[in-house]
């Protein structure tokens, strides 16, 4: 075990990857000199040489499709984006040709290529720097995806990705690249694979990201007693792990970052309300962001997102009345 | 051998064999068209009709573990590469025996034994692909060429920028084949792009370019050959602009009603397969009677390919649940 920051884990994972296997490359904007930046390739390029660590010009349909076809032909490509907005430009290599190879190919190819991407809130990049947009990529069969919640997870999902013979997208909320945590390098994290975090009886919170965080101080303050998941996969995502956790609680509450409309969460929802309605003693619900665009100001931002204070407040009041709480913007007459 | 690569090397070392491919693909696509009218074929398909030669070229300079990224427009590519009409014609027609076995259709030709990434039905898709094949061979240290071929319409789309810089920057072992047949989907050249000899385009990325008679099989060659030496010993990418010209419309709901009158006739009169037949005929490897005998031979073989696609069996439903990740 050691302590190490988000980022470092990041960086530990692409120098163990590249160390056991010569096939991994790394390339982004300004990941070789300038070591990336969010500092997530320090010494890489020291190491492993521009020939497997390269900058690439502001062109992300172009490296990311080079990725794509270095993938096919024997590479394992690694490709940073540094603000996951800046995949919309490339979307067309990442679902509609990488995601599709293997199908046309009759099997005969596969993909084995990274895509990493910074994501998220709460430092004031503004409306079109600050989203996750995993939602982009749950409905392409083809893909896996990937919401990094801790420096464990940062570590052992970023090797276990690199290793995985398909395409896969990794998102990483860049307000924890500075947070600390504690990684062993022989946990293993099978990619597909939940990570309960915390026992409880109560209710399931199913969560991701810098939103798993969140939860943890929402537990601590409401003394409820969930069990917390890190879904961590997006897709495929773990229905044993999440059926098993609320047949226990036989109540769930999923907590996204990302906009009320169009999220992973529904899906979660739609799946224990199917297949366990009989057995639950409250409507499964969602906590999300209101449907509106990530704003500047701070105030604003902090409100933005779910915070500890509201998901608390939520997870106290379906226990106590087994009604599914309020939005605060509804409570707030703001919708 | 394979039957494949054996169709593969027919084309690399005998000029007849590549004149006898051409047929095959003209005789080929003829076949889509009645099908289509018969309803048994469904969704839609580009036929690659007078741009025939450009295909045989691409087999016959490039080896099989080479890579091509080719488009929606590829029956005549993956023809030329060495796919047997059976795979190919049994794909278009969503069967078991296709190459793809079924889930691919038309726009979806591969055979990775020839090198034949799955064709790509995004305009430009391909184009940067083919540069990370590139950088596959680079960082793995082998000779292979990637290739990506795509019609005069991709040169402006951001893709084809995009992987045109990259190649050159990275001084990546990469050919750009642009197929330029006059229109882009319904509309010609001259009313999307300000530019008539679009290979000039490279000039931007420092790259070497220059374009070839795409309707003259051997002066097509001669360009890939020279841009395949120079990949393949270090010397970077190319761009090249094979002038060719589409017989048929865009896609099979197009009759082409667009083109200005005697476009098409003017371009017929330097018909590949024509200028194919002057050629070998003058040099004494064909005569008359002999290119009688085989396009009546390959309107019977290619009958016989429809006859065995038709009978072969649809894909079972499990099977369209297979190999969407590899585990």
């Amino acid at each position: 075990m050691a302590a190490m920051q988000f980022r470092q884990a990041i960086v530990n994972a692409l120098a163990d990857e590249m160390r056991t296997d010569p096939t991994v490359m790394l390339f982004g904007e300004d990941v070789a000199e300038a070591e990336g930046p969010f500092k997530t390739s320090e010494g890489l390029l020291a190491e492993f040489g521009p020939v497997r660590v390269r900058d690439t010009p502001i062109s992300e349909m172009g490296f990311t499709g080079a990725a794509v076809g270095a993938a096919i032909l024997g590479a394992k490509p690694v490709v940073e984006i540094m603000f996951i907005e800046f995949l919309g430009v490339a979307l067309d290599q990442v679902v509609t040709e990488a995601a599709k190879m293997r199908y046309l190919s009759n099997g005969k190819l596969s993909v084995p290529m990274v895509v990493r991407a910074s994501c998220g809130s709460g430092l004031g990049f503004g409306s079109q720097h600050s989203q996750t947009l995993e939602n982009w990529f749950t409905a392409t069969p083809g893909l896996k995806l990937i919401m990094l919640s801790d420096a464990q997870a940062a570590y052992s999902l970023t090797r276990a990705a690199i290793q995985d013979p398909d395409p896969v997208v990794i998102l990483e909320p860049r307000i924890l690249y500075a947070k600390r945590g504690e990684v062993d390098k022989n946990l293993k994290i099978e990619i597909g694979k939940a990570r309960v975090m915390r026992e409880g009886s109560e209710i399931t919170i199913v969560s991701s990201g810098q939103m798993v965080d969140v939860c943890k101080s929402a537990i601590e303050e409401s003394g409820v007693n969930a069990e917390l998941i890190d879904l961590a996969t997006i897709i495929p995502w773990d229905r044993q792990t999440v059926l098993k956790s609320v047949k226990k609680t036989g109540r769930l509450v999923v907590v996204e970052e990302a906009p009320l409309s169009g999220g992973w969460g529904s899906e979660i929802v739609a799946t224990v309300a199917s297949s366990l309605f009989g057995e639950l003693k409250a409507a499964p619900f969602r906590i999300t962001s209101p449907d509106i665009p990530v704003p500047y100001s701070g105030p604003l931002e902090t409100r933005y997102i779910p915070t500890k204070e509201d998901v608390a407040r939520q997870l106290k009041e379906v226990i106590a009345t087994g009604k599914t709480p309020k939005t605060w913007w509804e409570m707030e007459g703001l919708k | 051998m394979s039957l494949q690569l054996e169709r593969r090397k027919a084309v690399q070392t005998d000029e007849v064999a590549g004149y006898e491919r051409m047929l095959e693909i003209r005789e080929f696509e003829n076949q889509i068209n009645g099908l289509f009218a018969a309803g048994l074929i469904r969704g839609t398909t580009h036929l690659c009709l007078g741009q025939e030669a450009l295909d045989i070229a691409l087999a016959a300079e490039l080896r099989p573990t080479d890579t091509v990224m080719a488009t929606y427009r590829g029956h005549g590519v993956a023809l030329a590469l060495g796919l047997t009409p059976e795979s190919v014609l049994g794909e278009i027609m969503g069967k078991t025996i296709g190459c793809c076995g079924g889930v691919g259709g038309s726009m979806h030709l591969a055979d990775m034994t020839l090198g034949l990434l799955p064709t790509s039905a995004i305009v430009g898709g391909g184009i940067p692909i083919a540069a990370g094949a590139g950088l596959a061979y680079q960082l793995l240290g082998q000779d292979n060429v990637g290739v990506a071929v795509f019609g005069d319409g991709a040169t402006n789309i951001g893709a084809f920028h995009e992987g045109l810089n990259l190649a050159a920057i990275w001084n990546l072992p990469v050919i750009f084949v642009c197929d330029n047949n006059v229109y882009g989907e319904y509309s010609r050249i001259d009313k999307t792009t300000p530019l008539e000899d679009l290979h000039v385009r490279a000039e931007s990325y420092k790259m070497a370019h220059y374009a070839v008679d795409g309707m003259d099989v051997l002066a097509t060659r001669k360009g890939i050959k020279e841009a395949v030496d120079r990949a393949r010993s270090g010397g970077g990418p190319t761009l090249i602009e094979a002038k060719t010209y589409r017989f048929a419309g865009h896609s099979r709901a197009d009759k082409a009603l667009y083109r200005p009158e005697g476009e098409l006739e003017k371009w017929m009169e330097r018909d590949p397969i024509k200028l194919t037949e002057e050629n070998l005929t003058k040099r004494g490897l064909l005569d008359s009677a002999k290119i009688e005998k085989m396009r009546a031979d390959m309107v019977k073989t290619i009958e016989g390919v429809v006859a065995t696609c038709q009978a072969a069996p649809d894909p079972t439903v499990a099977s369209m649940f297979e190999n969407v990740f590899t585990k």
